[in-house]
């Protein structure tokens, strides 16, 4: 049997879930797939998950998990290991997938791979996971009698399962205090500042070739025409000319725009890890030989701040026109 | 109050990933060395706690006999003293670095400086295993708040802030703690001269763990295939304005 962490379900299992759960049917073979949901909304998750090719589905009820606890959660799935023996868990590589998988890892003493993009069954287990935010692949054998495994998100295709109806198991499990010394205890609301970053259309993005704060200038003007927003490099934010939440790559946003206009920008993986989902890119670089030209599908070679201003000069006489 | 932040040497790759003959590590002998950045950022994030609080501070890596290099430049940046828990080079799994890193932070507790706070990286930037803080802080039965984007200590208590879709999640919990940070959770300082100078006196203390057998072993490292894209060349300068505005036009976001 395989057993899914699953983080929630608000009415439709969302993508990251639904790439997990593709994941996870393709791992078990014919093996049974069951599902555990903690907290409220668990038990209205069971139709969709049985859509989903889960049999049963284990919902963890208990008046202190109405605030997220990792180690709380990580302590219901534990009881559903300890009940059903799965040979392995997956979830979903989100933030919270991540965080419970590595807490139940620490918990049960158990194997933990993360960022799998695909998997084979067997003992050993066979998994390919991410390394440096997707830009190396690692190949990998998991030993143990429970494995552990999450998802890399958005790497997976979502596939139609056949559907059944899934039994609902509901239990109440044993939390002690210490499984919830860390809740959450506030939500701050985001201050309304218009697009973010995660989903603009176009991404006017500035590397170390801007050359300075103001440089950002013209990007921002391009940007502003073309209904984007700008990002940039790890360089650019270490430099401090522009804030963290405007950095593209690895440890920064990662963005798959319409358009990614990468200005500057070497190109190294770091930054690539973020950006390389963008549907286009179009390259502005004075070194034709730079790495970032290999990945783009456009490109033109000359200073960034002379280009940008003449394409920006260019869009307003054409739309005058 | 003793902040101990623990850091991991990865090689800054450049452009492009180009692997050993035996495929299973990455081929650094052309390459330079930094701090991973999510620990970078708890270096400086474990220097201004001491500079609010009067923390004694140090910094803690496994890795090879090289690692003291940044070692030395998390103490430039103002850490007072280091560990080196040396290892012969190979990455080793999460389980046997977590259990190595424990035994070190036992060992500071016998020594009677138990880390109130201990800092790690939410995820290294090279293995991405995304369990080390977790493992170690069960290991020490602490709690332990990933993710963590804001961070201040207050009469006994850390408060975490960690961003989510919408906001902010705030968690509250007593000290001693575990928290792993991330990049953006405040801007690293560039170490002055002086400073830098000072770090080749603060001391560097050594050990030699036992690696454990790995449960999850490598076999080998993959470079993925490139998107097969080709760009092409719109122009030159100021004259490519009008192709760059017909291919905007193009794929229709002009």
């Amino acid at each position: 049997m395989v057993l899914v962490f699953v983080e929630g379900v608000d009415g439709a299992v969302d993508d990251v879930t639904a790439q997990a759960l593709t994941f996870a049917r393709r791992y078990a073979a014919n093996e049974p797939l069951e599902a555990v949901v903690v907290g409220a909304g668990g038990r209205e998750a069971a139709p969709a998950l049985g859509a989903e090719g889960v049999a049963t589905v284990h919902v963890a009820e208990h008046e202190a998990l109405d605030a997220y606890a990792p180690l709380a959660w990580a302590r219901c799935v534990a009881e559903v290991i300890e009940r059903r023996s799965p040979g392995a868990v997956i979830g979903a590589g989100s933030d919270r997938g991540s965080e419970v998988l590595a807490h139940l890892a620490a918990l049960g003493d158990l194997p933990l791979a993360a960022n799998c993009v695909s998997a084979q069954a067997g003992d050993p287990a066979t998994v390919t996971r991410l390394r440096w935010g997707g830009s190396l692949l690692e190949e990998a054998r998991v030993h143990g009698a429970v494995k552990l495994l999450t998802v890399a998100p958005h790497t997976v295709a979502i596939e139609d399962a056949t559907g059944v109806e899934a039994t609902v198991e509901t239990f109440t499990p044993v939390l002690s205090d210490a499984d919830l010394v860390v809740r959450v205890c506030e939500r701050i609301a985001a201050g309304g500042v218009g697009m973010s970053l995660a989903e603009a259309p176009v991404v006017v993005s500035g590397g170390r070739g801007v050359g300075s704060a103001e440089g950002f200038g013209p990007l921002e003007e391009l940007a502003d025409l073309l209904g984007g927003v700008v990002g940039c490099s790890r360089a650019v934010t270490s430099a401090g000319w522009r804030p963290h939440t405007d950095q593209v790559g690895q440890t920064g946003t990662k963005v798959a725009p319409d358009l990614y206009i990468a200005c500057g920008i070497s190109g190294a993986t770091q930054h690539m890890a973020g950006c390389k989902a963008s549907k286009r890119i179009l390259a502005i670089n004075k070194d034709p030989e730079a790495p970032m030209l290999a990945s783009a599908d456009y490109a033109v070679i000359g200073d960034v701040g002379e280009i940008i201003r003449a394409i920006v000069a260019e869009l307003r006489r054409t739309r005058g026109a | 109050m003793n902040v101990l932040v623990c850091v991991k040497r990865v090689p800054l790759t450049g452009g492009r990933m180009v692997l050993r003959d035996d495929q299973r590590a990455l081929e650094t002998r052309h390459l330079g060395f930094t701090i991973s950045p999510h620990e970078e950022c708890g270096v400086e994030e474990a220097v201004r706690i001491a500079e609010a609080h009067g923390a004694a501070t140090t910094v803690l890596t496994l890795g090879p006999p090289e690692a003291e290099e940044q070692l030395r430049d998390a103490m430039a940046i103002g850490i007072d003293r280091s560990i080196l828990l040396e290892t012969d080079g190979e990455d080793w799994d999460p389980d046997s670095t977590a259990a190595a890193l424990v035994d070190a932070i036992e060992a500071e507790r016998a020594a009677g400086r138990d880390p109130d706070l201990i800092v790690l990286g939410n995820e290294s930037a090279d293995a991405g295993n995304y369990q080390v803080g977790a493992r170690v802080a069960h290991a020490l039965s602490r709690p332990c708040v990933n993710g963590v984007k804001g961070l201040t200590i207050d009469e006994g208590q850390v408060r975490c802030e960690r961003e989510v879709a919408g906001g902010r999640d705030v968690y509250v919990v007593p000290l001693p703690a575990v928290v792993t940070v991330l990049e953006g959770i405040n801007l690293p300082r560039y170490p002055s001269v002086p400073a830098k100078l000072r770090a080749q006196r603060k001391p560097v203390e050594r050990s030699t763990p036992q690696r454990g057998q790995a449960r999850v072993e490598l076999v080998r490292l993959v470079v993925p295939e490139g998107q097969g894209r080709q760009a092409e060349i719109l122009g030159s300068g100021a004259d490519a304005a009008p192709a760059v505005v017909e291919v905007l036009r193009q794929i229709g976001v002009a």
